[in-house]
């Protein structure tokens, strides 16, 4: 157990350096930070002065030694258009992000799961039939349009819900925001967190419906049901801790893409997470801060990927090798 | 294999079989009693009958073996008795009737409570039949807890007690063992226990060993029998395997399409079969005693469920058919001592000629 787990770690790591080495060849390759940086009046001793303060004169190996050490403590370098450490301007914008992130996947698992089961265990019933048609919609509409539809109904035509932005938030800590505590930040969450998280939603609904429909049909289902268990617990106990290893494989991986996506959400709804920072960064061409971001996100999937890969352990015992060591 | 089929034709020469307590209708009231049990799967194409018209009893103690060809409806009979027919599958008439009542109808909810409390059943499959993800203990513990008022720790040590009854060594270190960590014939023992750890009165046995290597089948018939002896079990004995019934059976059912062909004590049935199928089926087990180098085979296949042969069902690969018989149904006549065969023109040999 313990190997495996120090296995996944050390993988979990090559991959983060290969992300780095990724992330940090953009320093070389995409275009020129200096002309934007420098305004029209720089003369050649502005632009060297810049260039050696900034480290780009360094050689290639030195330059990336120095950013993974960097990464390594959290200093990501200077953001080139605000001139503020990368690293300060990321932990303002990840409270928003990860809040926003944190509601939508809990939105999304709590319904697919909830939706997945109901459709699979009345799978001819109306209600099943209605969730699996709307359910269409989510998969099939781009997150932007389903962002501006729902801003369209209720704060265009219904004024219920902000349209943009956190409302009001509270400072909790040393760094912490969180819009969590106050009526209006709660309001300004639900919009972009459905928006976020409808389509993990439809996905995660239908991968349990259909795991749930095959695990029904397996034999120690119908043996349940032979020794007279209710079927409460042949649903729940039984059938959806079996569907339960897959679900968690492809839940993990979306709670990974919610992060990322939320580039898109974060746009219709000026929401002031890492996303909307990271497309001004694009439009700036401020590198440093496009590498912590891509750092960032690559963290954050390895790290639920690992989580996942020790969750089936906790959920199946057949992949626990030291089990098998036992009974024998 | 050679010892299971010596042990076959032994057996039948010796004429050993258990006699059941009652033969049918006697003054024993039967566990189980089906009558006219029909079962219909209504389809695009017309209304399906898997099971047309079977009546047999099951008394304590006696182990009834159901035998036929698959999809000869002996599976769904099973299923029927213990309600858990796939939908659009179900009972269109006739009575399933347990200690004398009527269950064929009841509601759901109540046909819940009889499964594993009244009913028990075991599938084929053991490696498929246990939940893999939650310790047997547990799943043992949860059916107990369902069906009778014990705590769970009373729960456990009955759990505990059920393991050790049907054989498992080490049972108490065995509890939170998970299924994946038992062998096949381990699995099977510990799926009887299941379906017997609420202490049902009737055991559905489809097919359960099957799937078992032939070493570990004898181990488990023998286990079977020993449980329907002590606990006075009426028990259902599925099984396409003549090897099996001649081991465990008391008495012997032959399925064919759907309906009964012909039943009676297992040496009566075997020995001497009236019903040309059956007479067909012991033509075709390999006997060691017989030494002959080719087996017998019945030409044609079981007709498919929509392309139903008037009359009996048997008549088109039926070397006696005749007239008479693509006309009527040949309803189920007493041959001998609770041996019915359902034949216009049944066998009429000699006990010793089919035995050879």
């Amino acid at each position: 157990m313990l190997a495996y787990i120090i296995r996944r770690v050390f993988q979990s790591l090559l991959v983060l350096l290969i992300v780095g080495l990724i992330a940090f060849s953009m320093f070389r390759f995409v275009g020129d930070p200096i002309d934007n940086m420098l305004g029209q009046e720089r003369t050649m001793e502005d632009i060297d002065r810049l260039r050696d303060q900034l480290g780009l004169n360094d050689p290639f190996v030195v330059q990336y030694w120095n950013f993974l050490t960097g990464a390594m403590q959290g200093d990501f370098g200077m953001s080139y258009r605000q001139g503020r450490p990368v690293a300060e301007i990321l932990l303002e914008r990840a409270p928003a992000t990860l809040e926003l992130a944190g509601v939508s996947a809990l939105f999304a698992i709590v319904f697919g799961i909830g939706f997945g089961v109901l459709t699979a265990i009345r799978r001819d019933g109306v209600l099943a039939n209605v969730v699996m048609t709307v359910s269409l919609i989510g998969v099939s509409l781009p997150t932007f349009l389903i962002g501006i539809l729902l801003i369209y109904i209720f704060s265009v035509e219904l004024g219920w819900l902000p349209s943009f932005g956190r409302g009001e938030v509270v400072r909790v800590g040393s760094w912490w925001t969180t819009g969590f505590l106050t009526e209006s930040g709660l309001k300004a969450l639900i919009l972009p967190s459905i928006t976020l998280g409808l389509y993990q939603m439809t996905l995660i609904m239908r991968l349990v419906r259909s795991e749930m429909l095959e695990v029904l049909r397996q034999d120690y289902i119908r043996f349940a049901r032979a020794r007279g268990l209710r079927e409460r617990s042949v649903n729940f106990r039984h059938a959806l801790k079996n569907t339960m290893v897959p679900v968690i494989t492809v839940t993990g991986l979306q709670l990974g893409s919610i992060i990322a996506f939320a580039i898109i959400t974060e746009t219709v709804f000026q929401w002031p997470g890492v996303g909307l920072l990271f497309i001004n960064a694009i439009q700036f061409v401020d590198i440093p801060v496009m590498a912590a971001y891509l750092m960032l996100i690559s963290v954050m999937f390895v790290g639920i990927n690992l989580i996942v890969d020790l969750l089936y352990v906790a959920i199946d015992p057949r992949l626990r090798a030291d089990t098998t060591a036992r009974a024998k | 294999m050679a010892d299971r089929v010596q042990g076959i034709s032994s057996r039948l020469r010796e004429g050993t079989a258990h006699k059941p307590a009652a033969p049918d209708g006697g003054t024993d009231k039967p566990v189980l009693s089906l009558r006219d049990l029909v079962v219909e799967i209504p389809t695009r194409y017309g209304v399906l009958r898997p099971v047309d018209g079977v009546s047999y009893d099951i008394s304590a103690g006696e182990i009834l073996g159901v035998v036929g060809e698959s999809g000869a409806g002996k599976s769904m009979a099973g299923n029927a008795v213990i309600g858990l027919l796939d939908p659009p599958a179900r009972i269109a008439s006739g009575q399933v009737r347990l200690n004398g009542e009527s269950i064929e109808s009841l509601p759901r909810s109540e046909m819940r409570r009889l499964r594993g409390k009244q009913i028990g059943m075991v599938f084929q499959d053991p490696l498929t039949s246990l939940n893999p993800l939650l310790p047997i203990g547990e799943q043992l513990a949860e059916t107990i807890q369902e069906h009778l008022p014990v705590t769970r720790r009373e729960a456990r040590a009955r759990a505990l007690a059920g393991l050790e009854e049907v054989g498992i060594p080490g049972a108490a270190d065995r509890l939170d063992s998970y299924p994946h960590e038992f062998s096949g014939g381990m699995r099977q023992r510990v799926v009887i226990a299941l379906a017997l750890c609420a202490e049902p009165c009737m055991l559905i046995a489809d097919e359960p060993t099957t799937a078992l290597d032939v070493s570990v089948q004898a181990q488990i018939i023998a286990l079977l029998k020993r449980l329907c002896r002590e606990r006075g079990m009426a028990v259902m004995l599925v099984t396409h395997d003549m090897g099996v019934i001649a081991e465990a059976a008391d008495r012997v059912a032959v399925m064919y399409a759907g309906r009964l062909a012909e039943i009676g004590p297992v040496a009566d049935v075997l020995t001497a079969p009236r019903h040309p199928y059956t007479y067909g089926l012991m033509g075709s087990t390999p006997l060691a005693a017989r030494g002959q180098r080719r087996l017998n085979q019945i030409p044609g296949a079981m007709p498919r469920l929509g392309h139903m042969p008037e009359g009996c069902a048997f008549h088109p690969r039926c070397p006696k058919a005749a007239p008479a018989c693509s006309q009527s149904v040949p309803q189920p006549v007493v041959m001998g001592d609770g041996h019915l065969a359902a034949c216009h023109f049944p066998m009429t040999v000699e006990p010793q000629e089919a035995a050879q």
